[in-house]
């Protein structure tokens, strides 16, 4: 009676159509009908109730799982219609995880046993989708029969299983594979070898090494099928197997060749200008001709043929880049393509293309383009341009003066949004290469001086390098006074304070720079009637006594107001510029007003200037990111686990300490360690030892300092590089000294590498073992052991042939001894034994159809259905007659 | 013994997996019209990833290329009338090969239904779930031939009728006998 006043399934999907908003209510309204009706014992009301849940749960992703139980009584119903409603859910909605899965074992055993055609399938076809272990293992001798059913529908979804089977239960293969092998030859049907290939390509694509020995059919295959499906799956197989075996690769690029210009199906076509690319390369004739082709493609009106030309650009790329240096224009302009992919594709291309020669022209190029995209392709043209640039340590770069203005003029790209990259390579290059210093200065000022660029927040970062680097070279800048003025303008209050913090710190720098070279030149002026004049000095001549007193004004104005800032950071940096201003200006407002003491005031202000001054200006060399680790604990030092036992030690001075250094946090390691020279420096009173100190820690532990850029101007500075370098050195000069010679400075790229090359044989292992058991089982059954493998690759074939004979009449035989060497590998072994006797005998033979005895085997494995697993085990060998082949057929 | 060996294999995780990952069919609005998983999938990695799908693809333009990378694969979109047809396979597989699955799975629709429209594939979610059972199995395509596809539909129909007639005697039956 239920089903009278049931809801159908048209019901529920009209009623969904007409829901506008309350979708979700009417959803949850059903599926209480669905779970009052789906207990039933009716089986009509329960697999409507059954098929309701299923719609719900393809299509508004409802959960199902808790119906497992209904959907396997529903396939057990005999009722067709009830029975497909069942497979259906079942298939949609069953994991392996789910609880009652193993339920399911015999209903499938019973409708793979069917002799209804269409259950047959339906069960297969869910097994295909929810096979587990178990399921698996427990079905593979169904599948085996239906592997050889009369009916082609059946036989050919059989064969599809099959790649579930070998998947979850290796096992199977032992079983199943000398089948699959077989029906690789029953060209009387296309649509079983259609499906075997499949399965197939799938396989050898995990595995491609396995399916060597299975060469000459898939030639075949390749030679005569006119089936493009089935010739698009063979050259996949191909494609992984062609690189394993040379012979193989020069017998199949003819009728590749041929089938590419021959075909009319662009599917097929490109599949074999792909095969040609990955696996033929070697072969110049048959590149030039998929260069042909590709040209076509790229074209094509059709968009899709135009992505997948480039794409095959992108393949040949890493060997035959004239390919692609051929269609250079086309590339280019396909930057500005509409479809977003084939932009990515060609930027991908470009980036190929670039090399030492041309890369300032494609930089150029690629900025242009960069400047008109919309600001999502913009930034990934600039993170492509950046990280190809710094590659390998700016490998490519050979004019740092060109590769840093363009760094200047990315960072003004209207949606640039790179900040971070460039603040790093920036900073990176200033302090790799010495001779770039004066352009990045440049660079760096003009973008400090631009107030309009510090509202924007991605180039805050950007800003922060800047200022860093102006303040470190600052005795590169020609006017420092203008300098100051744009790193205390009044718009820097939109800087976060950690950006704000290493502009006072240039600041600092720069008024330390100023205040040094306009006392020098007092002096020098003073003796310039003796010939004493410094000649570095002469340029720097515009500071006037005006513009230093310009200067300490500035600082009154715009740091003043900072000592009270809430920022620790700032706060201390404004009150080191402050106390210094204020420690100087007594001293040095006497010199600027000459009078008669004027000379003596003047050595005093210099000397504490000159102080500064030279802590400023010690060279900051690098650190190696696994300095720390190679530096001996002293004898003696005990490491605790924490610091705990500190605060005890240090007591209340430790707050205070910890504030400096910890500034560090978003920056540079070299910003750190200069400014926390600088405070040690202000705070602790002027001990003019600390640069010296500086200078005794290097001369101690220079094999923790990366040689300084000075050092490395010669090169026989190169005993300086840490020990570790030296190991990686023999690689590391291999790849740069060629190529770099003039300007720039080879150093640290070697630390970096090692830094990586340590991490690198660790995640090449992970991989490997990933499909062992499918693909052992795969090798057993097709090469028989390792051993086998081997000697026969080397034997003649008929030898392996006369033996496989032997073994072949032996199997009679063995359903007695079965037990007794079954499950272990050493029945294999012992075979050759037995053999040996009869091989004399069988020599004649030797060249006579193997598959005759292949079959005739395949006859008794129907009828000792109760063996055929461990059959299976020892069958294999009979197949390594088809590795010899390799050899035989094809050369 | 045979047990035991298949024991210890059940613990190293293989990855044979099948050309296709999966299909749908998404309506132009976005509404899902059809899902089928052949590699495995949880209810939320599905509904996510159908969700993100439709997103990229409903908004790309008509002139574009039929090809979006996503995770690592490929998802290779087709645009019949109203509805989107997808499906997602390898990085290494083929794209012009999928669209012609997409095309080969239209057509035997389009002669299944007569002129197939999205009502057709709403009202009849469970046939078109058939359909694409006789074309592919384990994520392959298994046939290639329109006329063996519609001719195998065709007797599972007839089983259906066959059934249902069963059935509807059957209640009668038990209709009469309730009475």
């Amino acid at each position: 009676m239920d089903s009278l006043f049931q809801r159908s399934l048209d019901d529920i999907i009209k009623g969904l159509r007409h829901q506008q908003a309350g979708e979700s209510a009417f959803v949850s309204k059903v599926l209480e009908e669905v779970r009052r009706e789906i207990k039933s014992t009716d089986s009509h009301t329960k697999s409507t109730a059954l098929q309701k849940l299923t719609y719900l749960h393809s299509i508004c992703f409802v959960d199902m799982s808790w119906a497992a139980f209904h959907a396997i009584e529903c396939i057990s119903y005999p009722n067709f219609t009830h029975k497909k409603v069942g497979y259906l859910a079942i298939s949609q909605s069953f994991q392996e995880s789910t609880p009652v899965i193993l339920l399911i074992s015999n209903q499938l055993r019973k409708d793979l046993k069917s002799n209804v055609e269409v259950e047959v399938s339906l069960a297969l076809e869910c097994l295909s989708r929810i096979g587990n272990l178990d399921l698996c293992r427990d079905l593979t001798p169904e599948v085996f029969t239906l592997m050889a059913s009369s009916r082609i529908p059946v036989r050919k979804k059989a064969i599809g299983v099959v790649l579930r089977l070998f998947g979850k239960y290796p096992d199977a293969v032992r079983v199943c594979f000398k089948r699959l092998v077989e029906s690789l030859e029953s060209s009387d049907s296309p649509p079983i070898v259609s499906a075997v290939i499949g399965v197939f390509c799938e396989l050898a694509s995990k595995d491609p090494k396995a399916y060597l020995p299975l060469a000459p059919e898939f030639y075949k295959i390749l030679v005569d099928s006119r089936n493009n499906w089935v010739l698009i799956k063979v050259l996949k197989i191909f494609t992984k197997l062609a690189p394993l075996e040379p012979r193989l690769a020069k017998k199949i690029v003819e009728p590749i060749c041929e089938l590419m210009s021959k075909t009319g199906a662009k599917s097929l076509m490109f599949e074999c200008i792909r095969t040609i690319l990955t696996s033929l390369a070697e072969h110049e004739s048959a590149v030039k001709l998929a260069a042909g082709r590709i040209n076509e493609l790229l074209i094509d009106e059709d968009p899709n043929l135009r992505y997948l030309g480039l794409h095959a650009l992108a393949i040949v790329a890493p060997k035959h880049i004239w390919a692609v240096l051929e269609n250079k224009e086309f590339v280019i302009k396909s930057l500005s393509d509409p479809d977003p992919n084939i932009k990515l594709e060609s930027l991908r291309l470009v980036m190929e293309m670039v090399s030492e020669s041309n890369v300032v022209e494609i930089c150029r190029v690629l900025v242009n383009y960069a400047t008109k995209s919309e600001p999502e392709f913009c930034n990934v043209i600039l993170g492509s341009i950046l990280s190809t640039c710094s590659n390998n340590v700016y490998e490519i770069i050979v004019d740092f003066d060109w590769y840093v203005s363009l760094l200047g003029e990315m960072s003004r790209i209207q949606h640039c949004q790179k900040g971070e990259e460039i603040e790093n390579q920036l900073i990176d290059i200033g302090m790799r290469v010495q001779d770039v210093r004066p352009e990045l200065v440049r660079v760096g000022r003009d973008l400090l001086m631009d107030p309009a660029l510090l509202g924007n927040p991605f180039l805050h970062r950007i800003l922060s390098a800047a200022a860093w680097l102006c303040g470190e070279y600052v005795e590169f800048i020609r006017n420092p006074v203008e300098l100051m003025e744009s790193l205390l303008q009044p718009r820097t209050s939109l800087l976060p304070p950690s950006v704000r913090a290493v502009y006072l710190e240039s600041a600092f720098k720069a008024l330390v720079f100023c205040l040094h070279s306009y006392l020098k030149s007092a002096t020098s002026s003073d003796h310039s009637a003796l010939g004493l004049s410094d000649p570095g000095v002469s340029k720097e001549n515009h500071i006037t006594p005006d513009s230093v007193l310009h200067l300490l004004n500035l600082i009154d104005m715009a740091v003043g107001p900072l000592s009270g800032s809430y920022d620790v950071e700032i706060q201390e940096r404004a009150r080191n510029i402050l106390g210094f201003t204020e420690l100087i200006k007594p001293v040095l407002s006497d010199s600027l007003h000459p009078q008669d003491e004027r000379h003596k005031q003047q050595v005093e202000a210099s000397k504490m200037v000159r102080l500064l001054h030279d802590t400023f200006s010690d060279e900051l060399g690098p650190v190696s990111m696994s300095a720390q680790g190679r530096v001996p604990v002293p004898d003696g030092l005990v490491l605790h686990e924490n610091l705990a036992d500190l605060e005890a030690v240090c007591g209340s001075s430790l707050p205070a300490s910890s504030a400096t250094i910890s500034f560090e946090g978003s920056h540079n390691v070299e910003g750190a360690t200069s400014i926390f020279i600088s405070d040690q420096k202000e705070e602790s009173e002027p001990s003019s030892e600390s640069t010296s100190l500086l200078a005794e820690h290097r001369k101690r532990h220079g094999l923790y300092y990366l040689p300084s850029e000075k050092n490395t101007e010669h090169h026989e500075a190169n005993n300086d590089y840490p020990p570790a370098n030296e190991l990686k050195s023999e690689l590391a000069e291999q790849s740069f000294l060629p190529k770099r010679k003039s300007k720039q400075v080879k150093a640290r790229p070697v630390v970096v590498k090692l830094d990586e090359g340590d991490v690198l044989p660790i995640s090449s292992k992970i991989p490997q073992a990933k499909d062992d058991s499918l693909s052992e089982a795969v090798r057993d059954v097709l090469l028989g052991n390792e051993a086998d493998a081997d000697t026969l690759t080397q034997k003649a074939a008929a030898d392996s042939v006369i033996r496989k004979k032997g073994k072949e009449k032996l199997n009679a035989k063995e359903q007695e001894d079965d037990l007794d060497h079954m499950d272990s590998q050493s029945g294999t072994v012992q075979n050759p034994v037995k053999e040996r006797s009869k091989r004399s005998s069988r020599k004649q033979n030797a060249d006579e159809g193997d598959h005759g005895g292949d079959k005739g085997k395949q006859k008794r494995r129907h009828r000792h259905g109760k063996h055929r697993t461990r059959e299976g085990v020892q069958n294999p060998p009979a197949n390594v007659i088809s590795q010899t082949p390799v050899p035989d057929l094809l050369l | 013994m045979h047990y035991t060996v298949c024991k210890e294999l059940n613990s190293v995780i293989l990855s044979v997996s099948s050309q296709i990952n999966f299909v749908c069919l998404i309506s132009r609005q976005g509404k899902v019209r059809l899902t089928k998983w052949y590699s495995t999938y949880s209810q939320k990695e599905r509904s996510k990833a159908i969700r993100e799908l439709s997103g990229v693809i409903l908004s790309r333009g008509p002139k574009l290329c039929n090809f979006v990378d996503w995770k690592g694969h490929k998802v290779v979109y087709k645009r019949y009338a109203s509805l989107y047809f997808c499906i997602c396979i390898d990085e290494e597989d083929n794209e012009l090969e999928a669209l012609e699955v997409i095309h080969h799975f239209v057509e035997i629709l389009d002669r299944y239904f007569g002129s197939v429209c999205e009502l057709d594939l709403i009202f009849n979610f469970h046939k078109a779930y058939y359909i694409l059972d006789e074309l592919l199995i384990a994520g392959e395509l298994q046939e290639s031939s329109k006329r063996t596809i519609a001719k195998l539909i065709s007797a599972q129909d007839n089983l259906v009728e066959v059934a249902k007639e069963e059935a509807s005697s059957l209640s009668n039956i038990i209709a009469q006998a309730t009475k």
